[in-house]
């Protein structure tokens, strides 16, 4: 991707690998649990707006540094503000996709009045009203990254044939998923209490097929966001950004860009 | 030499094509299948068997668990444990062993084998595991911190049952403001720990590193025989030299009055689709995060069906050729065990004797020439060949205990 640059910052003994690219008012996006692959086509779309910032959580991949004592995602939460004070960025607005959801939500709990606007993507992070967060534990790799799309299509399109690299990724991934969200499985009680702060006007979009994360989670997203507006995507997955990649970034370049 | 008797205990009583319609029969296997009735008539008959073996002289019990699987109905080993312990008199009570990790509260599990040991009058052997990948799943434990929860599991169970209480623990796992359990083991310092395993590299060093024992199970006389390379190597730089009362060995010998009838029986061994846990994903027995970093790239291949299972799927026939499975008459088995001893040279020996739908009566044919037959040609050989066990040589507890160290080691983990 053009002007897309791979950086490597100190935070207090972990390098955490990010990439940014564009320019602009500041994003933040957070990736899944099963990781992101480096180059993105809805990243780029953002880019062509914003200075888009995409950390790759530690331990997220072979190519990212793992931290042993992260143990929860608001450890995660809290690395990335401290991410933000080291870069220097005022008032972003965070774009969180699943899990990666989950710590931007954490993250707007935790300091309500630091960002400028919240989107959620099939956001992890609630315990689900109605149905339960699919439990990556007892399925292989593939299939729970199948899971995320709608259109066998679109994953294909992502991953195209899976390498062994890839799946080792998945593998190192899923270990740092457990490592931090295995009990309760991908959500925080206290969380839903605390969204009620948040200064934000937050956009929640969901994929109406989506297998991961059932809509009532991002339902009560909507309903705890003191500003949030709900979108649903059509025929798309949990992995909006990956299978929707254009419609999801006309969103929220919009919403970003309202005022 | 102590040899001792093990059955997986298995729930039989269902019938065996549903697990290969469904195309699993461990965790997710729906226990819709499991009756109580059978269970209650097999779980006596079960117990039975060990106080029948006690009358026939065998000399020691080898328990163990599982979850979610009909390839063994013990949950929990601590309460056919605690059962034993009251109703036989001599046999040696061996757990190989509780899965510490699944431990949320280790204090308790001291407590319940302190309880074991005294009422047994000191006939305990407190080995530990880690589980497999399927009991982390089982019981909602995380497979990621199954090492460190291992290893922490143990060094608070040693710790009350050696140190005196009241004292706190403050450690990543386990939280406990006051440590000072009312039930504390007969035998002193602490139960002998032993160690079984597989395959697992890391706990083979770390066992050796303990100075306990590791009991390899059900793995081939070759792969035997490179555990033993291991830990020998891990002993000497801990500072004392492994012998046979460092190495067990268990592996599945059927027992009959005749050969026919004995063949008939041990095909049973393969009574789970051929694997001894039952048929699962990878991904149920190898959670990530559970398995050692240097196997990932293998593993991964092998999860999603790209390569087959490093353990492979041997047939019977080569199981027996490969001298992993035993079966015959005290006569025709015996002298096919005293290889055994003489190649791997161990000094705790496990008969695995009874698995899958063996009749009652066919089970304590076996039990009975085990105990009658097999068993004291076993220690008389393991006398012979100088294969003594920890109980023989009075072989300390753990490292710490040693008196023999050749230099200071390094601080034990």
């Amino acid at each position: 991707m053009a002007g897309w640059s791979e950086q490597h910052i100190d935070l207090g003994g972990l390098k955490l690998r990010i990439g940014r690219g564009g320019g602009g008012r500041p994003v933040l996006v957070l990736h899944h649990d099963i990781g992101t692959l480096d180059k993105l086509p809805f990243y780029e779309a953002l880019s062509a707006r914003f200075d888009v910032i995409v950390p790759n959580h530690p331990g997220f991949g072979d190519k990212s540094e793992r931290a042993p004592w992260l143990r929860h995602p608001r450890d995660l939460a809290a690395l990335y503000q401290w991410l933000l004070a080291e870069l220097g960025v005022e008032r972003p607005s965070l774009v969180g996709l699943g899990f990666g959801g989950w710590i931007a939500a954490e993250m707007a709990a935790l300091a309500p009045r630091d960002f400028h606007r919240l989107v959620l993507v099939g956001a992890m992070g609630l315990k689900p009203p109605d149905g339960d967060i699919m439990d990556q534990a007892i399925v292989s790799y593939i299939d729970y990254a199948q899971a995320g799309f709608h259109d066998p299509k679109a994953f294909e399109r992502n991953y195209g044939e899976v390498s062994t690299d890839q799946l080792v990724d998945w593998d190192l991934c899923r270990e740092m998923s457990f490592r931090i969200a295995w009990k309760p499985y991908m959500y925080n009680p206290t969380l839903t209490h605390l969204l009620g702060g948040v200064r934000a006007p937050a956009l929640v979009v969901w994929g109406d097929d989506d297998r991961i994360v059932p809509k009532s989670a991002g339902e009560l997203y909507a309903k705890a966001l003191p500003k949030a507006r709900f979108e649903t995507l059509a025929a798309c997955g949990h992995c909006a950004d990956m299978e929707k990649p254009d419609e999801l970034a006309r969103l929220v370049t919009g919403f970003i860009d309202e005022n | 030499m102590h040899v001792m008797y093990f059955t997986e205990q298995p729930m039989s009583a269902y019938p065996s094509d549903i697990g290969l319609d469904v195309g699993h029969t461990a965790l997710m296997f729906s226990n819709k299948h499991f009756d109580p009735v059978a269970g209650s008539r097999l779980y006596n008959q079960y117990l039975e068997h060990y106080i029948y073996a006690e009358e026939q002289g065998i000399e020691g019990f080898m328990l163990n668990e599982h979850h979610n699987a009909p390839f063994c109905m013990q949950a929990k080993c601590n309460i056919f444990a605690s059962i034993l312990a009251a109703v036989t008199k001599k046999a040696k009570i061996v757990l190989l062993g509780n899965p510490l990790p699944l431990a949320e509260n280790p204090v308790r599990l001291a407590e319940e084998l302190a309880m074991i040991d005294m009422i047994s009058k000191g006939r305990l052997v407190s080995g530990f595991v880690r589980g497999g990948g399927q009991e982390q799943l089982a019981t909602g434990v995380n497979p990621a911190f199954n090492r460190e929860r291992f290893e922490e599991a143990h060094d608070l169970v040693v710790a009350a049952w050696s140190r005196q209480g009241p004292f706190r623990w403050e450690g990543t796992h386990y939280l406990h403001r006051v440590v000072n359990p009312w039930a504390v083991p007969l035998q002193k310092p602490y139960p002998r720990v032993w160690i079984p395993g597989v395959l697992s590299r890391e706990t083979i060093i770390w066992a050796a590193k303990q100075r306990y024992p590791y009991i390899a199970l059900n793995t081939s006389i070759e792969a035997t025989k490179k555990i033993w390379e291991l830990y020998d190597a891990t002993a000497e730089e801990a500072g004392y030299t492994a012998g046979p009362e460092n190495h067990g060995y268990l592996q599945q010998v059927h027992v009959s009055d005749t050969d026919e009838k004995a063949e008939k029986n041990a095909r049973q061994f393969l009574w789970m689709q051929g694997e001894f846990t039952g048929l699962a994903h990878p991904v149920w027995s190898s959670p990530s995060g559970y398995f050692s970093p240097e196997h990932r790239r293998q593993f991964v291949e092998f999860a999603v069906g790209r390569a087959v299972s490093p353990r492979g799927r041997p047939t019977f026939e080569q199981q027996v050729a490969d001298g992993r499975i035993f079966y015959g008459t005290p006569k025709t088995v015996i002298p096919k065990l005293r290889r055994v001893l003489e190649e791997t040279r161990p000094g705790i020996y496990a008969l695995w004797g009874n698995d899958g739908t063996v009749s009652d009566e066919d089970a304590r044919t076996c039990i009975r020439l085990m105990g009658q037959e097999v068993m004291p040609a076993m220690r008389e050989i393991g006398k012979e060949l100088g294969l003594s066990s920890p109980f023989e040589v009075d072989a300390p507890v753990h490292l710490k205990y040693s008196t023999d160290l050749k230099r200071m080691p390094q601080a034990a983990e």
